[in-house]
Formats: C-alpha cells, structure tokens, sequence
C-alpha cells in the first residue's frame, strides 16, 4: 500500500510543480486570483477532511479491536464527512461557474491586466481539486464497500487488512488537501 | 499487522493541534507578511502532513521497511521540484553563450 501511495506521490507532484513553475513565472496574477477563492469554505472542509480522518484512525482502532458496532459506526461516519467535502466542493465549483472562473471561451477576470495568466491558475485549481475529488470519490466506493463487508461480519481483531489500507489511503487523500488548501486558497489572498 | 492499539486520546490530541494549525495558518495568511506568508503557510502544511502521517497512519510504529518507503516518496518530490524549479530558477542568470556566431 504505500508503494502505491509513493506512485500517488508522484502523480500530484506533477501537479504541484506545475503550479510552482506557473507561480513563479506569474506572481501577481496568482496573488490576485487567490482573492477570489472562498476561503471560508476551504478552511470548513478543511476541518471536515481532518475530522473524516479522526473517525478514519478511530475505525482502524475499532477494527484492530474487533469491535465491529464502533467499526461499521465510524466508517458511516467517515463517509457521510467525505460527502459533506465533495457537497462543499461542489458548491465552490458552482461559485465559480457564476462568476465566468472557468477557463475557457467564458472565462472573464475581473483584473483584465491577467485574464491570460489567472486562466491558468484557475485551470490548475480545477485539475488539482479536481483529481483531488476524484480520489475522494474512490474512497468513498472503497468506504461503502468495507461497510459491506463489516456488516457481513468479514473483519477480526487478527484479520483486519482492508480497513487498514483504505485507511491510509483515506489519509493520504486528506493530505493532498493540506497542501491544496494553503497553495491554492491562502497564499496572497491578502494583496 | 502487528500495530498495537493507540489509545483514543493520542487520536484526539492530534486532531485537535491539526485543527489549531488550520485555524493558524488561516489567521496568518490575513497578515501582510511578504514573502514569509508562502513560508508559514508550507511549514504548517509540513507540520500538518507529518502528524497525520505519524500518528493516524502509523509510521511511528510501523517497520524500518514502510519508514523507507515513506521516506523514499518523499526524496523522490522532492528530487522532482528541486531539479526542476532549480532549472527555471536560474534560466537567464548566465548570459547565453555567443560561440556558434
């Protein structure tokens, strides 16, 4: 499993130094679009992520003990958060499609100076949260499916595997989010 | 498999300072600090990553081959941004060289 999550590594490292050579190259074009990410909403589903991957750890823990009310109990828990995240997601996306932020033919910025650039930012918003929220999809199949199985009774203090990868990857998918959220929302949203 | 349980409270306790550093690097981007902002805001988000993987994936206790293969995703990044910021960087600080004129 984590051979897997060193190749998912990489996969978002792409992405990441994609978005540094662009910052780099456009510095105040990206300071200005960051202005307009909600960064209420981020910060929120920020806590969401973190709170899904408290019951994450905690349905690891039920499991390891063989307790399998408190196991089913916290990956429901941790799949209702994950929905909450994408709902929040979702909304944000909408946001941007009412204010024309998505790039394209539509694409209208209101600093016209970086309407090229700020195209660009946004293109990587929406391929790195994007990606993001497809991961979180993923899991969130990969969630119902060991609810399946912890209802049929599958998993026991001495075999509980399954819980145990999806775990990490379920953390994995909340890290990537640490990073979005300060690159994409945070920095420069002051200038 | 052979993790032993962990207590809820150590769970709890990194939830929490995870939490705190959200609502951290939140106020912090509202102050105008220059170039330190990008700084604080990577440094929390390193802070954040490693307690998560720390302690809710269980690399503290987990063997000396997962800690390597951990730390191998990581020299790999960090190979990748290096080099390649390292290139765009410095284009431009040698004057192109004029031999083939």
């Amino acid at each position: 499993m984590w051979v897997f999550l060193v190749t998912e590594v990489m996969f978002f490292g792409g992405m990441f130094c994609s978005y540094m050579i662009y910052r780099n190259m456009y510095p105040e074009a990206f300071a200005s679009t960051s202005r307009y990410m909600n960064v209420m909403l981020g910060a929120f589903n920020t806590a969401v992520l973190i709170c899904s991957s408290l019951t994450m750890a905690l349905a690891v823990r039920s499991s390891q003990l063989g307790q399998r009310k408190a196991l089913i109990w916290f990956l429901v828990l941790t799949l209702l958060l994950g929905c909450v995240f994408l709902g929040i997601k979702a909304v944000e996306y909408h946001e941007k499609w009412v204010d024309h932020h998505i790039p394209g033919p539509g694409f209208h910025f209101e600093d016209t100076r970086y309407t090229q650039h700020a195209q660009i930012l946004f293109f990587l918003y929406f391929a790195m949260t994007g990606m993001h929220a497809v991961h979180m999809i993923v899991g969130a199949g990969l969630l119902t499916w060991l609810i399946w199985m912890a209802e049929r009774n599958r998993f026991s203090s001495s075999w509980y595997t399954p819980v145990e990868m999806i775990g990490l990857y379920w953390h994995f998918v909340d890290i990537v989010w640490i990073f979005l959220f300060p690159l994409l929302y945070l920095i420069g949203h002051t200038k | 498999m052979t993790h032993h349980v962990v207590p809820v409270r150590v769970y709890v306790s990194v939830f929490l300072a995870l939490i705190v550093l959200t609502f951290t690097t939140v106020a912090v981007s509202e102050l105008e600090l220059g170039e330190l902002n990008v700084v604080v805001a990577i440094t929390i988000a390193v802070i954040k990553a490693s307690l998560v993987v720390w302690f809710f994936m269980h690399l503290n206790q987990s063997t000396s081959m997962t800690k390597l293969f951990a730390g191998a995703g990581l020299f790999w990044i960090a190979i990748l941004l290096t080099f390649v910021f390292s290139d765009y960087v410095s284009r431009g600080w040698v004057p192109r060289a004029v031999w083939w004129r």
